[in-house]
């Protein structure tokens, strides 16, 4: 198995130590020609989305990388790569790949100050240490989207198909389940 | 709890890596900088290279100005405060700044004690010329390192001289035996466990920018190639002919550092670069100002 990490910008050499932990390989992908080795999926890593955005445009990445995922191939988006994932973003111009149904507001939980770390229950794992940073979260979701975590009563992970999604960073901490969580998503889609 | 709050202090700066903080002076610049790809701006009065030139003292900007650009943009809003300035950083937490800058380019408030800042919830980010300097500002509760450089320069010679000095001092630290650690602890004059850390790891404990003199899209690349981790520009941009050009090349360059030829496409027709000053036409080396707070 191999993952593609998006290198443009932020926290995504912590998703390859991550994913190194679990004995999966792993490259990043800076520009186009990246896109030319066998990916068995992408993890879109936390940074700032307008970053993020602006460089998937601006070096060519946005229609393929877009087209991938139409076309099935799982991916991952932590905080800045949930907001590149959603379809709408409630408060704020949205530039990003727009695949995933559900609606997000960025900053949800205010500047630096209101981030915060918990512990709470994802899906059938269990309890899961989870950091927010400047985090956004899931004002609401399509039918068709799974919700996978809650905290304080509000969406923070969910999953559609082929597209998860986690407002928070389990590239941060030595927890492994999540990253394990879509290393199974990848072998179950087959590709 | 104290702890916790480093350790997401410390996460904020690992999110804005690969990236390239920008020095503004007003909300107008702040969202050209926004528009340009940074991952985080700096609001200051005067950018460095006008503080240089107008002398004086200079102490942190109006709170009013600072907010004005934190409902400008969406991303992470840092300002500076003076060294040792305890009072001034009470001001930006309170007003709710993302990252406060204990900076040098300021003029010094207190020339022997720097900031306690395990004593804040929002995060500092101290400048270093070397790894003793870096290593005291983490133990003092610094969340993210920068190179001094010499802001307001436009030359990069001391940021290149400061981020290479550090990383030999990383490599020098990784090589020796556990035993030797503790007199390295006492020349560097920090705790044991810190430098015990930086040779279990080989880097710094936190996040490390480059800062101070950076200009063009090869100087971006040339501090990512030496081991920075993102950088800090200042004049650089908003004193420069095409400030949004220049910004968006900058920014690409710290992505695709390695790759020389798209760093060639980006730095053509990027107008005027500002037109600095010389390390060596620094007169007085008094007003080198990565010699204030060591």
């Amino acid at each position: 198995m191999n993952i593609g990490v998006l290198a443009l910008q932020g926290a995504f050499i912590e998703h390859r130590q991550r994913l190194s932990m679990l004995g999966i390989q792993s490259f990043e992908i800076r520009q186009l020609s990246d896109l030319s080795r066998q990916m068995d999926g992408l993890i879109i890593p936390g940074g700032e989305s307008t970053v993020m955005a602006k460089l998937l445009h601006e070096l060519s990445l946005f229609d393929p990388i877009r087209d991938k995922i139409l076309d099935g191939m799982p991916v991952y988006g932590t905080c800045a790569g949930l907001i590149l994932l959603a379809k709408q973003v409630s408060n704020h111009e949205n530039r990003g790949l727009a695949t995933m149904d559900i609606t997000v507001r960025r900053n949800a939980y205010g500047r630096q100050l209101g981030s915060f770390y918990t512990v709470e229950q994802f899906a059938d794992i269990g309890p899961v240490p989870m950091s927010f940073i400047r985090a956004p979260l899931i004002e609401s979701a399509g039918e068709g989207v799974e919700i996978l975590a809650r905290v304080k009563g509000q969406m923070v992970a969910a999953r559609q198909d082929n597209q998860l999604v986690t407002a928070f960073h389990p590239e941060l901490s030595m927890d492994l389940s999540i990253h394990r969580y879509f290393a199974d998503m990848i072998k179950a889609s087959g590709k | 709890m104290q702890n916790e709050r480093f350790e997401l202090n410390k996460n904020l700066a690992q999110m804005l890596k690969g990236g390239v903080i920008m020095d503004v002076t007003t909300p107008e610049q702040a969202k050209i900088a926004e528009e340009a790809g940074a991952c985080a701006v700096m609001a200051l009065e005067r950018i460095p290279a006008d503080i240089r030139a107008a002398g004086g003292v200079s102490r942190m900007s109006d709170p009013k100005m600072i907010k004005g650009i934190q409902e400008a943009v969406s991303i992470p809003v840092m300002a500076k405060c003076r060294i040792g300035h305890f009072a001034e950083a009470q001001i930006l937490q309170a007003i709710e700044i993302d990252y406060i800058d204990e900076s040098e380019v300021l003029s010094p408030a207190d020339d022997k004690y720097h900031i306690d800042k395990t004593k804040f919830d929002v995060p500092f980010v101290c400048g270093a010329k070397d790894l003793g300097e870096a290593l005291r500002r983490i133990n003092e509760g610094a969340a993210m390192i920068r190179t001094k450089g010499e802001p307001g320069t436009g030359d990069v010679v001391q940021a290149v001289r400061h981020m290479r000095l550090m990383q030999a001092e990383i490599r020098r630290l990784v090589s020796m035996s556990e035993d030797e650690l503790y007199d390295a602890a006492k020349q560097l004059q920090v705790p044991y466990d810190l430098v015990l850390d930086v040779h279990e790891k080989g880097k710094l404990p936190v996040v490390n920018f480059a800062a101070g003199g950076v200009a063009t899209p090869a100087d971006a690349s040339l501090m990512m190639q030496l081991g920075a981790e993102g950088v800090f520009v200042g004049s650089g941009i908003f004193k420069s002919g095409n400030p949004r050009k220049r910004a968006a090349a900058i920014v690409k360059a710290v992505t695709n550092y390695t790759d020389a030829k798209m760093i060639a496409e980006l730095s053509e027709d990027l107008g005027e670069a500002m037109v600095g000053i010389n390390e060596s036409e620094i007169e007085k080396i008094s007003y080198l100002m990565a010699e204030r707070g060591k």
